[in-house]
């Protein structure tokens, strides 16, 4: 009991010790050898194995689960717990670091800032989320979440000649900043209900006390906003066009999905953890926000002329779908939570992935008109970026129809019938601007001829994400089961 | 091989689209000749059905059943009884119709072009064939992506503007159908504590009348903008109008079937209280003989060929809602059979259009004057066209409305009394168009030099005259096809029709004494 560092303790933490080690072995890399453009490639060897390495150590402790009959893990008294969601999310988080590394490569190589602590910085970042998923303690994932986000304020502002970057860095961390505060200040409150920082204590505390209490409502409160700030949820997602289009197009892709996942997990821990008995006091601000998140973003999205931006703000209204599955929170809804994180993952990365290609020497190419006549220019890249817009605006066969369908279904289960209809019209507005860019790309003409930025890497990326959004929409049985598995008991 | 027929006729269409993805798309004969074959191809696997449907059964024949979706309890079942044999039968027929008439008409892109209609094909077999409904939704979305790329890429000037209306009104109708579906699913759940998607399943449902009227109302908003019913209907024009000649006929023939369908095939027999309520039919055959009488109004006043013709399918399809809602063996049996009228005669109809268009690429209704005498052959197949739209007794026209005609009349001489307006009315706006394009001396030097059609576009309308005078002179067999789905769907929403009191002797003049009465 009062052993500091067990066996047990050791397996739970693996993947995140992993995370560090190859984090800090690629930055010892990158000042020993200087790595010359050869060299460089073995920075993305580094970062394969690190994720390869964190994948084997989550495989066993997927195995020890499934062996101990899905008793979570605990480590470190509690402050840790390995269950089937941190394992879920984890493994959203390492799809999306690979798939960000390798399209990385070529992508800095032309943006002229190829540097080995980018790479460490993914890492680093990944082994924030890691304790996010699979924090149970409030101190774990406050510190879990300042390590996600600083390693994403260096990367915002990774282009350091670039102004817009900067000043996306700067936005970021400010408001970054002020929104830690609020959080902070709810998790203080908490730990004065009841002297302890495991969360199972606090919800003991708060499910003792009446949920329209002052004091629990303060803490909800101040940790939602604190919370919602996070997944970019209006009225506080005023960071997240900014930061989104400043960023090195890939640093957002990775911002957009893995953070993004990463803070749901965190939020559900939250939610259905301590402040599960508060559900009263709570809900209705949760139907505010998700409403006033839908709208935000799908009407804002309608006027953007960048494409970073555009995809900006429909990553604001997907959030609050995603809201909506937690507002249901019935078993159907998480589970639509769960489908929707891991759709949106492969849909938004292969989205961004296109906008990836279409930066090169010369040309920065996040404009709308950038994309004109793509289908001349590269049809693979074209149909591929209409099946990601068309799985984004959430219409079968693709994957994103079903992540939808879930969070609806919960929606009438739960008699939300407004919110529902609601839910359903601004599918049709979506569809308005996820479809001026399919016109774009379909029937514009070609502006300038230069051809995309293709790599290896990048082709990889793209048929996995793309053949995983037709295929999950065609034959979703198994994602489902693993949705299924993974967050009901 | 018969017990996957059904699949064989659904999924002919696709395997083409792959096939012709591989095509390079430099080769522009190849990919004609390919896709002609392949929609030809898909319509003679299709005849089979035909010859092996059996008219006397009840219920749904070559079903196919297989577990799609099992966590959800979505299935891949499909079949057809007799009104989704003659809507699958119209669409592989006019499907080939359509790409065999745009040989000459689409110059650019031509491997997008023919691949959006076969996967268009594909998507609208899908949605008669469905006996699950979320396979039906699948396939119903299906359609609206490159129904889009079809108005979008290949239309006319606004294209861009009426492909997007297109696209948002009938997405914004689909999903609040969706919530009915998920309604349903969700009762179902909660009485029988299985999921399950089925629509016999469904139909064993016993819901109160107030959530059966929210579900139709759900189902309504997704059916009527599609068919489109009369506050629904302005995307019509604008898709019609802009649309290549093939996407124009394919609209109209197939794709404003697709509500009417929904209606027989969902609405009434999944709610059949709501159905049956007095207020939906008052307001459901209000608004169907509104755009009956409207429809045919706007289009006395049309100055552009296309259009006139777009809204007359308004007034058409008023006509086969009326029926439907009639509730009324020989309204229904007569919507369906107007159903595929008018995809016989209004396909005709953008088709001579088509034709007109590319050689002289204008529309305007003034443009012409005197045609007969330039191209006699055109205005012989325009003629019969034309007849059979405006319902000429002898032709297929006729059938169908005196059928709706007569089980509106049983339903109410009113409704009866208004939508006769629309017969008189549809007869002077097509002849007025046939006289002022045809007929009289030839006003336009332009037209004086016209080449009459040519052997490829007379095969294109053969077909349909011979379908069109089939059903008009011998509209028996349609009617023994109809007998037993119309029978089952009656007895579905009015329990009471077929058992004595007053409404056996309305039942009397059955639906194949009416039709054989021609």
């Amino acid at each position: 009991m009062n052993q500091f560092y067990t066996a047990a303790d050791h397996f739970v933490l693996l993947p995140a010790i992993m995370l560090a080690l190859f984090g800090c072995a690629i930055l010892l890399f990158d000042v020993w050898f200087f790595p010359t453009p050869k060299s460089r490639k073995w920075l993305l060897l580094l970062v394969c194995a690190g994720v390869a390495f964190t994948g084997y150590s989550l495989w066993e402790q997927q195995a020890a689960l499934a062996a101990n009959g899905l008793t979570p893990l605990t480590a470190f008294q509690g402050s840790l717990t390995i269950d089937r969601l941190a394992l879920y999310f984890n493994w959203v988080f390492e799809l999306a670091t690979l798939i960000v590394a390798i399209v990385s490569y070529n992508y800095l190589e032309i943006e002229g800032e190829h540097h080995g602590e980018y790479y460490a910085l993914l890492l680093f970042a990944q082994c924030g989320m890691f304790f996010l998923a699979a924090g149970t303690d409030l101190v774990t994932l406050f510190v879990g979440l300042e390590l996600m986000a600083l390693c994403f304020y260096v990367m915002v502002g990774f282009l350091r000649g670039d102004k817009r970057s900067n000043e996306a860095a700067m936005k970021y961390l400010l408001l970054g900043a002020f929104s830690s505060g609020f959080l902070v200040y709810g998790f203080s409150i908490m730990y004065g209900l009841c002297g302890s920082t495991r969360l199972t204590d606090v919800a003991a505390a708060i499910s003792a006390r009446d949920p329209w209490d002052p004091v629990v409502f303060l803490a909800t409160a101040t940790t939602a906003v604190g919370l919602l700030f996070k997944i970019s949820a209006a009225p506080f997602h005023m960071w997240a066009p900014d930061a989104y289009e400043g960023a090195p197009t890939t640093v957002t892709a990775y911002l957009s999905v893995a953070s993004k996942a990463a803070s749901f997990a965190f939020l559900l821990r939250i939610f259905l953890g301590p402040l599960a008995s508060a559900r009263a006091s709570w809900e209705p601000l949760l139907v505010t926000v998700a409403i006033l998140t839908m709208t935000v973003g799908n009407l804002a999205a309608i006027s953007q002329t960048n494409i970073k931006r555009l995809l900006a703000y429909s990553s604001i209204s997907h959030a609050g779908y995603m809201l909506l599955g937690l507002i249901a929170g019935n078993a159907t809804g998480i589970q639509g939570i769960a489908v929707y994180i891991l759709v949106y993952a492969f849909m938004n990365l292969g989205a961004f992935l296109v906008v990836v290609a279409m930066r090169r020497k010369n040309i920065i190419g996040d404009d709308l008109d950038d994309m004109a006549g793509l289908i001349y220019k590269n049809p693979g890249y074209a149909v591929l970026m209409l099946v990601f817009l068309v799985s984004l605006a959430g219409i079968p066969p693709t994957a994103g129809f079903l992540a939808k369908y879930y969070i609806f279904l919960a929606l009438i289960e739960t008699h939300h019938y407004v919110l529902a209809v609601i839910a359903t019209l601004y599918v049709a507005v979506a569809i308005y601007y996820y479809f001026r860019v399919v016109k774009i790309m379909f029937v514009g003409e070609v502006t300038e001829q230069a051809p995309l930025a293709t790599s290896l890497g990048l082709r990889v990326a793209l048929g996995i994400t793309g053949v995983l959004t037709l295929a999950i929409g065609i034959y979703p049985e198994p994602v489902l089961h693993l949705a299924q598995n993974s967050f009901l008991k | 091989m018969d017990q996957h027929l059904l699949s064989i006729v659904l999924f002919a269409p696709l395997a083409g689209f792959v096939v012709l993805l591989l095509i390079p798309g430099s080769q522009k004969t190849l990919i004609k000749v390919w896709a002609n074959l392949v929609g030809f191809a898909g319509f003679l696997v299709s005849l089979p059905l035909v010859s092996r449907f059996d008219k006397g059964a009840a219920g749904f024949q070559f079903q196919e059943s297989a577990d799609w979706i099992p966590t959800i309890g979505a299935k891949y079942l499909i079949g057809i009884d007799g009104i989704s044999l003659l809507l699958v039968m119209l669409t592989t027929l006019v499907g080939v119709l359509a790409i065999l008439s745009s040989w000459n008409a689409v110059e650019y892109r031509v491997k997008e072009y023919y691949a959006m209609f076969l996967l268009l094909q594909t998507g609208m077999l899908g949605v008669f064939v469905s006996l699950d409904f979320f396979l039906f939704y699948v396939f119903w979305e299906l359609v609206l992506v490159p129904m889009y790329f079809i108005i979008g890429v290949w239309g006319g000037p606004r294209k861009l503007y009426a492909a997007i209306k297109f696209f948002l009104y009938t997405l914004a109708g689909s999903v609040l159908m969706l919530l009915g579906i998920l309604t349903l699913y969700f009762q179902y759940h909660q009485q029988f504590g299985k999921y399950t998607f089925e629509i016999a399943n469904l139909m064993k449902l016993d819901m109160p009348l107030a959530l059966q009227q929210w579900v139709f109302w759900a189902f309504f908003i997704g059916f009527a903008i599609k068919v489109p019913m009369f506050p629904f209907h302005t995307w019509l024009p604008d898709a019609h109008v802009e649309a290549p000649t093939a996407g124009s006929v394919i609209l109209a023939s197939v794709l404003l079937k697709m509500g009417t369908y929904g209606f027989i095939r969902f609405s009434l027999p999944l709610v059949p209280k709501a159905s049956v309520n007095v207020t939906i039919v008052q307001v459901l055959a209000v608004l169907s003989i509104i755009g009956i009488i409207y429809g045919a109004l706007v289009s006395l006043m049309q100055q552009d060929w296309k259009k006139l013709v777009a809204y007359s399918s308004v007034s058409h399809l008023g006509f086969c809602t009326l029926g439907i809602f009639a509730m009324n063996p020989n309204g229904l049996a007569g919507s369906v059979l107007q159903q595929i009228n008018h995809g016989i005669s209004t396909g005709m109809l953008f088709l001579i259009i088509g034709v007109i268009y590319e050689r002289r690429h204008t529309r305007e209704i003034s443009e012409y004057g005197g045609l007969a005498h330039v191209m006699p052959k055109y205005a012989v197949v325009f003629a019969i066209a034309m007849l059979s739209s405006a319902g000429l007794p002898l032709l297929n026209g006729f059938v169908g409305e005196f059928t709706i005609l007569q089980g509106a009349f049983e339903a109410s001489h009113v409704w009866a009394a208004f939508s006769v307006m629309g017969v008189i009315l549809g007869a002077a706006y097509l002849l007025w168009l046939y006289q002022r394009t045809m007929l009289g001396q030839v006003t336009n030097g332009r037209n004086l030099h016209l080449p009459d059609m040519s052997l490829r576009e007379l095969a294109v309308f053969l077909p349909l005259i011979a379908w069109a005078i089939w059903i008009g002179v011998y509209p028996k067999p349609y009617f023994d096809l109809l007998e037993k789905p119309v029978q089952q769907i009656v007895e579905r929403v009015r329990p009471d029709y077929y058992q004595g009191g007053v409404r056996a002797q309305a039942a009397k003049p059955s639906v194949v004494q009416a039709g054989a009465a021609q």
